[in-house]
């Protein structure tokens, strides 16, 4: 029996609906209703969270961020700048260091400046300080791959019409390349704010004062106190949400921008 | 500096003018010599239009007047400025050398009135208030007064040219360079881009011009220079090069170019 077209989409489309609707049913049937509403679905219980997790777990959160942010962004240019410099080692420090970096896991740069430090040097660092150089340097590394393809991106004609008014190399790079590329890097370093933003839950290896607490930890820290089951750690998570979306709709946004000046 | 100056410097080029003196310069990439011993003097006040096939080597001639291709061998003096001189100051000597390139290359992020004015301010170290006249006064002489507030990408290719052109002049330099300043314009504005052109000869700028628009070599270049295989094959005033050629090869390039209907028909 031959079908048209249009049948053969329209057969398409009940069997991706048939399936969903098994699925979800299939979902339903097995859960236990009863245990997910008292330990994953538990709203009545999380009361004591507020205001809190706005002055703490949020907070907290958004300033590690932003701490590890500034450090990667500087840390990045430079790293960007070595890797498209003309002096060979510096391009070799620079591939080393980003291939290291990306290579290896975050929580493992946690550790190593949360307890290393103190063990090698004897000196205890601030939580913020412990976040700020770990999340920064990890981002570094990241965020200077974007930058030397922002930078690449910029075309010659730019440095050399900035070098025939009479422009030194650096003079070029700063006041005609460098904003160009900014602009250019604007929605993956958005992106790389959001990466930054679930990274920092990473402190919780660490020891911390419920002053410290990020969302990741307030939340862990609501499990045990609040007889709720994993209720709070869902809030928090929303609480990330509120964060990441609305920056992953300015990237988007950043984006559509960019490609609308694109000649 | 009051207006009444800064007026008459746009308005007239003649204050400075420098001469070019090229000697046996020569150019490689790798085994590819692009240019084979080229001599040629350019004296102040004068427009010489470079012009031949592709490849022949004018625009790598160019690019090596103000050092954006550094040459193998042989000399090139801009004005006071021995530019194969390993110790010169590239950069001060750059300064009095405006370039204009074939894809105009205004800075996307920077209003036309701030193209004109970057350098002055970072390079010159003008005051933004002088910076901003001069900038307007030379926008104005490429007919782009009314549209300083506009970005590269919110004007046309002739008025992008026209404004690179103002870019270059906002330096006051002694001497223009021209790579092929109208070979990717739309044809109905390459008109206003030759115009700012020969008035800028009028006013007596050196000038020193790849093109490949001949009625502008014939009506206003001193003198034209036909380039082929990096070797200069036949120089001399603009009306007897492009209208009695004597040599083979300028005679087959004109024809080509002037009639570009005709086909070669293989023997």
């Amino acid at each position: 029996m031959a079908m048209t077209a249009r049948q053969r989409a329209r057969v398409s489309l009940y069997v991706q609906a048939g399936i969903f609707v098994v699925a979800v049913a299939a979902l339903i049937l097995a859960t236990d209703w009863k245990t997910v509403t008292t330990n994953v679905f538990n709203f009545g219980k999380i009361g004591p969270m507020f205001p809190d997790i706005f002055f703490s777990g949020l907070k907290n959160t958004l300033i590690y961020t932003f701490l590890g942010f500034i450090v990667g962004l500087s840390g990045g240019l430079l790293l960007a700048l070595m890797k498209l410099s003309s002096f060979p080692l510096y391009r070799w420090i620079a591939t080393g260091y980003i291939e290291f970096f990306r290579g290896i896991p975050a929580l493992l740069v946690f550790i190593a400046f949360g307890y290393g430090v103190p063990l090698a040097f004897g000196v205890q660092w601030n939580v913020a300080v412990v976040v700020m150089v770990s999340l920064g340097m990890v981002a570094a590394a990241y965020i200077a791959e974007t930058l030397r393809a922002g930078l690449q991106a910029v075309p010659k004609g730019q440095t050399e019409a900035a070098r025939s008014l009479g422009m030194p190399q650096w003079r070029a790079m700063v006041t005609i390349v460098i904003p160009q590329a900014f602009r250019i890097v604007l929605p993956p370093l958005t992106n790389e704010v959001i990466l930054l933003t679930k990274d920092s839950s990473l402190i919780y290896v660490l020891g911390l004062t419920a002053s410290q607490y990020e969302l990741t930890k307030f939340g862990r820290d609501g499990i045990s106190s609040l007889g709720a089951g994993l209720t709070p750690l869902l809030v928090a998570g929303a609480f990330y949400l509120v964060v990441t979306i609305p920056l992953s709709l300015l990237a988007r946004k950043f984006e559509s921008r960019s490609a609308r000046t694109k000649r | 500096m009051n207006d009444v100056e800064i007026h008459s410097r746009a308005q007239s080029g003649r204050v400075h003018a420098a001469g070019v003196a090229i000697k046996d310069l020569r150019k490689s990439y790798g085994s590819n010599e692009v240019l084979k011993g080229i001599s040629l003097d350019v004296a102040a006040g004068e427009v010489v239009c470079l012009i031949g096939p592709s490849g022949s080597g004018k625009s790598t001639l160019l690019r090596c007047v103000n050092l954006l291709e550094q040459p193998n061998e042989g000399s090139i003096h801009v004005g006071g400025f021995d530019a194969t001189d390993p110790d010169v100051d590239i950069d001060k000597m750059r300064r009095k050398v405006g370039m204009v390139f074939q894809q105009f290359n205004l800075f996307p992020h920077l209003n036309a009135l701030r193209n004109c004015t970057i350098a002055q301010t970072k390079v010159l170290k003008r005051p933004q208030a002088e910076a901003d006249k001069i900038a307007r006064a030379n926008l104005e002489r490429v007919g782009l007064g009314h549209l300083a507030d506009r970005f590269p990408d919110q004007l046309s290719g002739g008025q992008q040219q026209r404004v690179a052109i103002a870019r270059a002049l906002s330096m006051d330099p002694e001497l223009m360079l021209f790579d092929e300043p109208t070979s990717a314009l739309d044809p109905e504005t390459v008109g206003d881009v030759l115009s700012v052109m020969r008035n800028l000869a009028k006013e007596g700028m050196t000038m020193l011009v790849v093109t490949h628009e001949m009625g502008f070599a014939r009506e206003v270049a001193d003198r034209v220079v036909f380039m082929d295989g990096g070797v200069v094959v036949e120089e001399g005033v603009a009306e007897h090069v492009i209208s009695s050629p004597t040599q083979g090869r300028t005679k087959e390039f004109l024809r080509r170019v002037l009639d570009p209907t005709h086909i070669e028909i293989a023997e």
